[in-house]
């Protein structure tokens, strides 16, 4: 398996590793996939009061590819209004990071992870209005 | 130090320098080259003597008649040709077979070939240390049992069954005992008249010898009858056909010669090199080596470094060759078959690799990759969330997944 320059450059490098407190109500995190599956990546975004990501974090468990998409998800996310970040799609992070097919579930699982923290992000918010 | 390291010894070893220079003695016009089944001239007697010197080399490594040695073209072949070429000639005294469930893919394919042809097989399920013990293999047995496959050496995690007991579960109610000794045949002393062993499959290339050369042993006494499962001008008493690769055979043998001086050593250089990676190895959490840690050679160490996934652990590794102890090399679905067999779940099989050692390994070597390993384990667990849930306390078996 031989792995696109920036694949490597995000693994070897990783954007934004670490953890939010979870309990923070301007927090939302994702976490998806299955330690049987080989991959689970958590992502967790922190959202200032005019709707604008004002930092993300990861961890992942699994291959180089999806280390490297939750990376650059977190990179991207990062100024984006929620209704921006959700718009991101694993194709756009296939291109990016020059993945070949049978990696194209890492970016499929960004997507999810990046969607996962803006819904827990929003379910906050409306429990906490209710 | 040269870079990478190869530690992957249980694939594949390089050829010995030595052997090497005996086999191009065989190759062009001014060496060996003749057929060495021509009878009419020098150049088919003297490379059929290259042949039996060989053939000889083979059968004094393991104790047994030369005229027990099959060539074949390596131990892919000779599990085919034993357990096919076995079943099929005594398919009159019974349909039912006996393997396991960590066995190399050479027997358990053929075995599923044997299924859709009518035969029955048993697949012995080991316990959680991958021993495939004899009272498991005694309990299988049925009245129509004809044949018991199993391997001697694990390939995966390096654990050895106890072939000699088995021989004397086998051995008295008629049943052929194959064994694919592909593993063992360069880490342990095989003395075949120990053995109530009927059938050995062995193989060049994990021996320091060529690839694409193997042996089938076949026991004469008792006699045990195999149909040829390629079939052409009769070559090795009509067992297996075609001409015989002079080159890899004189490889394969002088590989066994200097085995019969040098196993020992070699053993006991692979006990020290094992001691030494997994002293390196002390101290960091939750590492586990997999399979019996006493019944086993020590050269091939199957490692689960948990909470960190295999392949990436494989892509901080640079300096060193190893495999991912899962068979998915691609963060598929299928985590190793045989450490599933071992009861392991699938995120510790997801988190192994294997490392096999071999006569060329140094401890300068050994050192190199125990450091790269232990600080890719502690970047990568950084990176983990399951080593924070496991750091928090959770118990990941109780947390439900979001399964993509």
């Amino acid at each position: 398996m031989s792995y696109s320059k920036k694949v490597i450059d995000h693994y070897e490098n990783p954007r934004n590793v670490g953890r939010m407190d979870d309990d923070d109500p301007s927090v939302g995190t994702g976490m998806v996939g299955a330690p049987a599956c080989g991959d689970v990546m958590r992502l967790q975004i922190k959202v200032d009061n005019a709707g604008v990501i004002e930092d993300a974090k990861f961890k992942t468990y699994g291959c180089g590819s999806a280390i490297a998409s939750s990376s650059l998800a977190t990179e991207w996310m990062k100024g984006r209004t929620l209704d921006e970040a959700a718009e991101i799609r694993n194709t756009q992070i296939v291109e990016e990071l020059a993945l070949p097919p049978v990696k194209i579930h890492c970016s499929v699982l960004a997507e999810d992870a990046i969607k996962a923290a803006i819904d827990d992000y929003r379910r906050k918010q409306n429990d906490s209005a209710a | 130090m040269k870079l990478p390291i190869y530690l992957d010894y249980a694939a594949t070893a390089p050829v010995d320098p030595r052997v090497a220079e005996k086999m191009v003695q065989c190759l062009t016009s001014e060496g060996n080259f003749g057929n060495p089944a021509s009878r009419s001239h020098v150049f088919g007697w003297k490379a059929e003597e290259a042949i039996e010197n060989a053939r000889s080399q083979v059968a004094d490594l393991i104790n047994a008649d030369p005229r027990e040695i099959v060539w074949t073209s390596g131990a892919t072949e000779s599990d085919n040709l034993a357990i096919k070429g076995a079943a099929h000639f005594y398919k009159r005294n019974g349909k039912h077979i006996i393997t396991s469930r960590l066995e190399h893919k050479a027997v358990l394919d053929t075995c599923r070939q044997l299924e859709r042809e009518g035969y029955e097989v048993t697949y012995l399920e080991p316990g959680a240390d991958g021993i495939i013990t004899p009272t498991l293999v005694e309990s299988a047995i049925r009245e129509d049992t004809i044949l018991v496959s199993l391997m001697h050496v694990n390939n995966e995690i390096g654990t050895v069954t106890d072939i000699a007991a088995i021989g004397e579960i086998t051995r008295p109610r008629k049943i052929i005992f194959h064994v694919d000794a592909a593993q063992s045949l360069a880490r342990l002393p095989i003395d075949i008249n120990e053995l109530k062993v009927d059938l050995m499959s062995f193989s060049g290339h994990k021996i320091y010898g060529p690839k694409g050369i193997g042996v089938l042993y076949v026991r004469r006494k008792p006699r045990i009858r195999l149909e040829a499962q390629m079939h052409g001008g009769g070559h090795e008493r009509g067992m297996r056909s075609g001409t015989l690769a002079t080159h890899q055979i004189v490889g394969m043998g002088e590989a066994c010669a200097l085995l019969k001086q040098e196993l020992q050593a070699n053993a006991e250089h692979a006990e020290s090199l094992k001691q030494r990676f997994l002293s390196h190895l002390d101290g960091i959490e939750e590492v586990h080596v997999n399979g019996s840690i006493v019944q086993r050679v020590p050269s091939v160490l199957n490692v689960s470094f948990n909470f960190v996934e295999g392949e990436s652990l494989i892509m901080s590794l640079q300096d060193i060759a190893v495999s991912s102890g899962s068979a998915c090399t691609s963060a598929s679905l299928e985590p190793s078959y045989v450490l599933r067999a071992l009861g392991l779940n699938d995120e510790m099989a997801h988190s192994s690799l294997r490392f096999s050692f071999g006569r060329f390994t140094t401890e300068e070597e050994v050192d190199h990759a125990a450091e790269q390993v232990r600080k890719a384990v502690e970047k990568l667990r950084e990176l983990s969330p399951l080593w924070d849930m496991y750091k928090d306390g959770i118990d990941l078996s109780t947390v439900e997944w979001v399964a993509h």
